[in-house]
Formats: C-alpha cells, structure tokens, sequence
C-alpha cells in the first residue's frame, strides 16, 4: 500500500525528466528574476576590499551588521563618481542587483556612490552659495530681463555631445528654421566642468548674438551639481543677453535656474522659450495683411461717401440758387415789360424807322419824298414824306 | 554712405500694426491712407521674406590659443 499524500506527489519524487535545466539556463532565469524584479534602489553600507581595476571599474563589498553585498561600479559610473571610496568609508549606493551568469554570482551594480559624511557638507554648501547668491542680489526679479521676441542669433552653452543640444536644434529649427545657433561648446560634468561652463559663458559676451541657453540634459544629482556651482551662477548673471537656464528634467532645480533671466523646464522647453513659432507668426502676418486691406477699402468707402454727400449738397444748393435767381428773373422780366416800348406803341405812339432800322428823329430826318416803316404796335406799315412839305 | 541696418522681423511687425490701427481710425485722410496702405504692403512684403528664410546650419565656436574666436559648422 502506498503512502497516501494530502498535497500531491513530493516534488521531484519522480526522479530526473526530460526537462531537466542547464547550470546555464538555471543562471539565465535566476538573472532574468532578479534584474527585472527590482527597480533601481539606494543602498546604504560601508565599504571593504575596494579595488579599481586596470578597466577603470570598481570592485567592493558593502556590508552591514547582518551582511555583505558584492558591488561592481562600471567604468562610466565610476568616472562620473566626485570621490573614490576608501576601506571603512559609509556610502549610499544607487543601482540595481544583478546575476553574474557564468559564476552565479549575485551582486549589486552601482550607479552612484555619495560618501555620507558628504552628502550633508555638499548640503551645506549648496545653503551657503544659495545664501551669499542671494545676498548680492542675483536672484532678484527685478535683474530678469524679457527674451527677445525675434531673436536671430542664439548662443547655446552646452555639451557638443549631449542631449540637450540635440533636443534644443531640433526644437527651435522646427519652430523658426531661419534662427542661427552658435553652439559654444563645454563640459557639463565632471571636476573640471565649473571652470569650462564659465569661460564659455564669458565668450558668450564675444559673440553677436540675441539670447542664450545654457544648460544640459538630465542626470543624477552630482552630473547637474555644476549648474549650483558659484563660480557658474556669478558668470551667468554677468552675460550680456537675456538667458535662459535649461538644466536636466522638469523635477531638476539648480541654482543657475534662479539666477538665469528665464528657467526652462528642460532643453526643449528652452528652445520652445526662445523663438516664435513660425506658423502662429505666419497668421499674424496673415491677419495684418487683411486688416490692411480692410483699412485702406473703409477709407476708399468713407471718401466715397463722402463725395456722393458733397454731390447730394451741391446739387440742392444749386437748386436753391437757381430758383432764386429765377425769381430775380421774373421780377426782372416784369420790369423790363413795363418799360418795352411795345408798351408805348399799345398806347397808341409809332416809332419812324429807317431803312436800316435805325430810329428817325427830328424833322430833318423827314426829307421830302423819303420813304420810312412806321412801327405800331401790332405791325409796321410803309410810309412816305410829302413832297412839298 | 553705409546702408542703414534693416529692420528686424519685430521691427516691421510692430510698425505694421500701428499702420493698421492708423488706418482703421477715421481721422486719417485719403491721402494719408494710401501712403499708409503702401508702406504696409512693403512691409508685408518683407515681413513674409523674412518667414520664409531658408534654415541655418549651427555653429560651433572656437576659441584660438591666441584667444580669437572662429567658427565651423557644427557636425550633429
């Protein structure tokens, strides 16, 4: 009789299948379980067996009371870290943990490592240049200065390499392609960056140009701490344009965004900031050109209205003056009546007149025998002198 | 004689909004009017020219030894 069991058979009761797993594929899954399963983390430790490799990667332990984690710190994290870790030293660690497949090896792959003596004296720092910036007046409002509206010419202080200038060619070419970018190449990273971001933004002064974006893309906080580097934010300040500060993403606030005229969000934003869109400028113009045409066309109107009430006027005033005159007339024409001498000739006078029309007057115009018209009112009859009158 | 430095884009556009507002008050007479109408036309002109300009390359800035400034097309 065999033994009856409440939860199935026991696992691997029944002895080696065909699906039995490689080292390698058990390694592969156990990798794929632990790198997918965890979102990258800080790790707080002190540090033992650090080493540095001929690569340029990192290798320790970091171990508490209760444990020990092997940690590797990849060349490019490595040389992005301030300061090397010495044996003893507590640091907080950011990265993921990871499986090293051929040995199947568990480990934690950092990202960044920050002293923790330092993290409250870069703290402290950060206070006092937040403090002596203010003091001398370099966060004010009334320092801000308004971005050109149409600027020609931008200076770009940023990495040759990086994002942000990427971001920012692509943005502002898309809104105003005719804009010239002189790019005024510097690190944004490293030991040496403050002194390179300064001299850049002194040559800025040099150049023909209308504003400037600094900035660069994101990155963890030590990659941006030169944006909050005294020296950076007096030089900023000192630039003859208006500028704009464009540091890492929308979360990342450095000091040099106080102290630049405008702070964008990101690089893109800053190119969003700097030039006008061309088609939102396009339909300006656009609406310009209508009202033009529309003003000029209400003036035509207006002037001739006007003209067709100057006309309306002129006719009525000429109707007044003819009438008027027509009156004068009559009047005129009464007057003239009375004294027609065809008046006097109804009364029963008669006018002698010549042959050439003229009027005869006197008797010695009578000649004996002459012939004359004499003119009555309603004709004229022949005549003669008598002879021996 | 140097030639006279040519107005910038905001430069025409602010002129062409006073033109516009001018014109659009009765006050103005028709002479004036076609004076105006004919200076907005150029300047509308001139203004699209300027939306249409063709795209610039960036440029990158050098700084000699000798602390001259040149510059290169940037290579992006």
């Amino acid at each position: 009789m065999t033994l009856s069991l409440p939860f199935g058979p026991e696992p691997g009761a029944g002895g080696p299948s065909d699906e039995v797993w490689s080292v390698a594929e058990l390694n592969a899954a156990a990798k794929a379980v632990v790198e997918d399963g965890f979102a990258p983390m800080w790790v707080r430790g002190e540090v033992t067996g650090f080493r540095v490799y001929q690569s340029g990667h990192w290798y320790f332990d970091l171990k508490d009371e209760a444990a020990k984690v092997r940690c590797t710190m990849w060349k490019f994290a490595a040389s992005r870290c301030p300061e090397r870790p010495v044996d003893g030293a507590e640091v907080f660690v950011f990265g993921k943990p990871a499986i090293w497949e051929e040995k199947g090896e568990f480990s934690f792959s950092v990202q960044r490592l920050l002293l923790t003596n330092r993290v409250g004296a870069q703290q402290q720092e950060l206070e006092r240049i937040k403090a002596a910036l203010a003091r001398d007046g370099l966060f004010d409002a009334a320092r801000k200065r308004p971005l050109p509206v149409f600027p020609e010419t931008i200076a770009v202080v940023t990495s040759p390499d990086g994002a942000a200038l990427r971001d920012i060619v692509r943005v502002a070419r898309q809104r105003w392609p005719a804009v010239r970018l002189l790019l005024v190449p510097t690190r944004v990273q490293g030991a040496e960056a403050a002194a390179e971001v300064v001299r850049a933004l002194r040559l800025v002064d040099e150049l023909a140009c209308d504003c400037c974006i600094v900035g660069r893309g994101g990155g963890s906080k030590e990659d941006l701490a030169v944006f909050n580097d005294e020296a950076v934010c007096r030089a900023l300040a000192k630039v003859r344009v208006p500028t704009i500060s464009a540091v890492g993403h929308e979360t990342d606030v450095s000091l040099a965004d106080f102290v630049a005229d405008v702070r964008a969000a990101t690089p893109s934003m800053a190119a969003q900031l700097a030039v006008p869109d061309r088609a939102e400028v396009a339909a300006t113009v656009g609406s310009l050109a209508e009202r033009l045409s529309g003003g000029l066309s209400r003036h035509t109107r207006f002037v001739g209205e006007r003209l067709a009430r100057t006309a309306d006027r002129m006719e009525a005033a000429m109707g007044e003056a003819l009438s008027a005159h027509r009156h004068t007339l009559e009047r005129m024409a009464a007057q003239l009546d009375a004294l027609s001498p065809l008046r006097v000739l109804e009364r029963g006078f008669a006018i002698p007149l010549g042959e050439n029309g003229a009027i005869l007057r006197g008797r010695a115009a009578f000649t004996p025998g002459r012939r004359f018209d004499l003119r009555l009112a309603d004709g004229t009859v022949p005549a003669r002198v008598e002879e021996d009158a | 004689m140097t030639k006279a430095k040519e107005p910038t884009l905001g430069e025409e556009l602010k002129a062409l909004e006073d033109i516009v507002r001018r014109l659009e008050t009765d006050g103005t007479d028709l002479d004036e009017a076609l004076r105006l109408f004919e200076e907005g036309v150029t300047r509308l002109r001139r203004a699209r020219e300027r939306l249409g300009e063709a795209e610039q390359s960036v440029k990158l800035v050098l700084e000699s030894a000798d602390g001259t400034l040149r510059m290169q097309d940037a290579d992006l």
